[in-house]
Parts: structure tokens; sequence; C-alpha cells
């Protein structure tokens, strides 16, 4: 569904790459999941499919149309993407907000129809917002806000779904209320594709694994592939054991003490 | 919000014009005030107030209106609840331009033109500065580059008065505070064409205005072509805020306050947001002249300070139902 081919991305006045050749391949009904250490260009794969930062070299491509030549509302209605930060200055009703989701539907002056004020719905109740319809987006808590960010992406329909580190300020409780939703929406048919810094979820939900590192690919696979002290080592730089989830039996990481 | 507060907007603008064109030094009838209007036989209140009141009332509600719009899509494109029409050096610019005609000795009718040319070269210096500076959508530099563009032509304003005739001087300085004293008809007939064309399009790519208010790279995900939509919301909002320097000087404090007097009405959506801050924005405008012409007669206040006056106490009663 989405394919990276060999994606070079140099921002400007920056010595290295921040990607420098990445390929790697989400596919419709599986979790992709990228990790990687601080730095490593995952927001800048995502930044790179919106078309926020211009391709070195190498291309993204879209069910084999690539994405820098696609309308960018056509794009848009395929690929979801819930970006890493938003600051909203003027706060809206969450209903309000959630149905922004339906912009690349309705252009500029299309009214919306039932089939979005549907999506819209659709989309509350899936994240599990339905009751907070009517409250100001400022006056949510963090998790709260990242599940209604969740739900435009959802309202926008289409079959990807991109997010950059969706779980980074949720307790666990809402963290793996997330992650089971993602993990759903691929069993439903879509393409999900995760940055996430929380490797021993990833491992236990994702389908694959893509690990980056200073902009290029270093492992790549199921997460069993990925989850190995001898690949996390060294790209993390520091000392780590992995071991077996014993509630699942996926692998799980053990940061160690200081050497 | 509700028809009832529409309806309620839209009725205390037409009372302000109504109370505007009748109180002064001479009171007129609403009588007269509908035989003026209707093409009734000519008299000396008929004649005030089609030479007189209708043209000043007509050009503070245009002026209003396009400071207020012009606040309304900047705050949300810029996403920033300071900005405000004059933010690209609009009034810089325009000054520099009135100023220099003044002194060059060109006519008063010249000078609405010049200080409109001057706006114009104002902004487009600070796209340029902007996209020199490497980004041409990014409001954080533009913003900078306008503040920079600003900045200069004030130094330039300094350098010019400096040593400039008293009358020059206090020309300039008149100008510079805003007045809708000289309302002409085809004057006004300009400014609504700007306003009716720009604020149209502002009106028409409200949408857009939501969408970039999440931020560039969420709008961006959502489809939306972010730099060049924000450009163009920059141009359009300088545009008509240059129209409106030219047509009556400098007003400040009405493009900045009315869009969060509308937003604390419960408006949040940009449509709404930009027709509610055009009437808020013509009906404060309209008041504050009045207030202007009023308050020490025969004088008259300056109308860039009336407005602020008038702004600043309304805008602290309201700071706390703002953020």
């Amino acid at each position: 569904m989405i394919r990276f081919d060999d994606v070079a991305v140099q921002y400007p006045r920056a010595a290295a790459e921040a990607l420098a050749g990445v390929s790697l391949e989400c596919h419709r009904s599986a979790l992709t999941a990228v990790v990687g250490p601080n730095g490593s260009g995952k927001s800048s794969l995502v930044r790179a499919l919106i078309g926020r930062v211009r391709l070195a070299r190498g291309a993204i491509v879209v069910d084999g149309a690539p994405a820098a030549t696609m309308d960018r509302a056509a794009l848009a209605r395929r690929v979801a993407v819930v970006t890493q930060r938003e600051e909203l200055a003027f706060p809206l009703l969450v209903s309000e907000y959630v149905a922004l989701g339906r912009y690349p539907h309705l252009g500029l002056w299309h009214a919306a129809g039932t089939e979005d004020t549907r999506a819209v719905q659709d989309a509350m109740t899936g994240a599990g917002i339905a009751e907070l319809h009517d409250r100001r987006v400022d006056a949510l808590s963090g998790g709260e806000l990242q599940r209604v960010r969740l739900a435009r992406a959802l309202a926008q329909g289409g079959e990807a779904l991109v997010l950059d580190e969706p779980t980074a300020f949720l307790d666990i409780g809402h963290e793996m209320a997330v992650f089971e939703l993602l993990h759903r929406l691929a069993r439903d048919g879509r393409a999900v594709l995760l940055v996430s810094h929380q490797l021993n979820l990833v491992a236990r939900f994702a389908d694959h694994m893509v690990l980056l590192h200073h902009g290029r690919v270093v492992a790549a696979g199921p997460p069993s592939d990925v989850m190995r002290a001898d690949v996390l080592e060294p790209v993390y730089d520091w000392p780590l054991v992995v071991t077996r989830d014993p509630a699942v039996g996926a692998p799980a990481l053990l940061p160690l003490r200081s050497r | 919000m509700s028809v009832l507060r529409w309806t309620a907007l839209v009725l205390a603008l037409l009372l302000a014009a109504l109370v505007a064109i009748s109180v002064g030094a001479m009171s007129i009838s609403p009588s007269d005030i509908w035989k003026a209007i209707s093409g009734g036989p000519e008299s000396v209140p008929v004649l005030v107030v089609r030479t007189l009141r209708l043209p000043r009332v007509a050009l503070a509600t245009l002026v209003g209106a396009g400071l207020g719009m012009s606040g309304a899509a900047l705050q949300g494109t810029m996403r920033n609840p300071l900005a405000e029409p004059y933010l690209l050096g609009v009034s810089g610019g325009a000054a520099v331009g009135a100023v220099v005609a003044t002194m060059l000795g060109f006519g008063t009718a010249f000078v609405p033109l010049a200080a409109f040319a001057g706006s114009i070269v104002a902004v487009l210096a600070a796209f340029f500065v902007a996209h020199t500076a490497g980004s041409r959508g990014d409001p954080r530099v533009l913003l900078m580059a306008g503040v920079v563009v600003g900045a200069f032509a004030n130094a330039a304003i300094m350098v010019v008065l400096a040593n400039a005739e008293p009358n020059i001087v206090r020309n300039a300085l008149w100008w510079m505070m805003g007045s809708v004293a000289e309302g002409s008809w085809p004057q006004i007939a300009v400014l609504l064409g700007y306003l009716v064309a720009g604020g149209g399009v502002l009106v028409v790519i409200a949408n857009q205005i939501d969408v970039l208010s999440l931020g560039e790279e969420s709008a961006a995900a959502l489809g939306l072509d972010v730099d060049r939509a924000i450009q163009r919301v920059f141009i359009l909002s300088s545009l008509i805020a240059a129209a409106t320097v030219a047509a009556a000087g400098l007003i400040g404090f009405v493009g900045l306050v009315v869009p969060h007097l509308v937003r604390a009405g419960g408006v949040r959506r940009s449509r709404p947001l930009l027709v509610g801050s055009a009437i808020v924005g013509a009906t404060l405008v309209v008041l504050a002249d009045l207030l202007g012409r009023i308050l020490r007669p025969p004088a008259e206040l300056p109308l860039g300070a009336v407005t602020a006056l008038i702004g600043v106490p309304f805008f602290l009663s309201k700071l706390r139902r703002l953020v």
C-alpha cells in the first residue's frame, strides 16, 4: 500500500542526511512499526510522506503511484496521518475538530453530507471519545486529546493510517487501548504504519518492525528478528537484555543499569 | 452562534450607524435620514446626511469590516492571538508612502494612493525577506520579516519627519492617527471593491484557515498545500488592510481585538468568525468615530486613539473568557 523506495532527505544546513536511503513497505491488513533512537529519522519519514520535506532521492509510492505527483487531497483521502505535535491556538469543540478530518473529502465549499456525518460519528465511537463530542479541545487531558486526534484521522477515512508516536503522553491503560485499536484496524484491512518508542508494545502488536539508525534501516522483519540484544544494543548505545514476555511470549526488552 | 445572536449583531451595527448619522453638531431626525437615503428633496439636513454623515459612516463601516476580517484571517492562519492586519509591514509601508507624498507636496487626493502603494511595497518586501531566508510559507518567518520591514519603515519616517516643516509633520501625524472624516463616495466604492473581492475569497477559503489552525504538518496531512494557502491568506488580508489604510489612515487595535470579541461570543469556525468580525469591526469603528466627534466638540479626537480607548477596557473585561 505505501512503499518507501530508497528515500533520502536532507534538511537545509544539516551536515548529514536525516534519511539516507530508506526502503520499507507497509501492507494492508498489517501493523508496521518504525522504531529507533531519537534523531534516527522516524519523523522525517512521516514528514516526507505528507510532503513537508523534499526528497533528495528516492520515492514514496502509494498504491503504485508516486505520492509526489498525486493530488494532495487524493493522497489525504487514502492515507490519514497523525503527526507528532500539534498545538491548537484557538480551541474547537471535539466534534468540530474531528469533522476537520473530512476536509480532503469536502474541499472548500461542499457542506458535510450524511456520509461525512456518519464517518465522524463512527470515528468518535471507534476511538472511544463519543462522550467527549461537546467538550472544548483545550479542556481535554493529554490522553483524551491523543484519542481525539486519532478520531480525526479515522474520520479522514482511507485505507492507510500513519501515526507518529501516538501514545507519547498516555498512561498504560490509554496506551494499551490505542495499541488494541490500531491492531484491530490492521486486522480489519487497513495498512497501519506506526512510529513509536514503545519497543515492548510494538513487539507484541506489530506484524513487521523496522529499526532505523542514523537515517538507515539497520534491521527489519518480524519482531523476533529485530528485538535482539545484539541488534538493539549498538543502536541505542545502552546495555540491555531481551527476554520473553511472560504473558504472551513476545520478545521483551529490559535495559540494564549503567555500565 | 444562534440566529438570534447574528440578528442582534446586525441590528447593533444598523443602530450604531443610525445613531452616528443622526448625532453631531446638527441633530438629524430619522425622517430626514430616510429622505436623504430614499432620494427625497434637498434640504440642509438631507445635504448634511448625503455629503457628510452617510459617507463618513459608510467609510467607518467598511474600514472596520475590513480590519476585522483581516485580523480574523491572520490570527487563524498564524495560530497567533496577537496577529493583526498591520503585521506584514502594511502600516509602516503605508505611513512611509503617505509621509513621502505629503513631503513632496502632492495634494491630499494623492496621499491614499501613495499609502496603498507603500503598504503593497512593504508586504512584497516582507515576502522577499522571508523568501531569501529560505522560507516562503513559514508564518513565523513571515512574521519576523513583517516586523523587520515595519521597523525599517518607522526609521525611514523618523528620518524624513525630523527635518520636515511643522505643518507637514502635523499633517503626517494626523493621517497616521486615522480618520474617516474625509470619506468620499469614489473612495468608498474602491474600498468596497477590495472588501467584497478580498473578503469574499477569504470567506470561500475559510475551511482552509480552519485546517491551517491545526498547524502546518497536520494541515499538510489533510491534503492542503500549506505554503500556498498561507501565502494566499497573507496576501488577501494585507490587501484588505492596505485598502483600509489608504482610505482612512492607521486605525489600530480593531483587527487585533475584534476577532477575540467574536470568539468570546462562542464562534469557533473561521467562516462565521470572518463574517462576525466584519460586523463587529464595523460597529466598533462606527461607534469610535461617533465618540471621537461628540466627546469634545467642535474638536475631533483621532479615530485610531478612540478605537484603542474603547477597545482596551472592553478587551480587558473579556480577557478571562478569551483565554
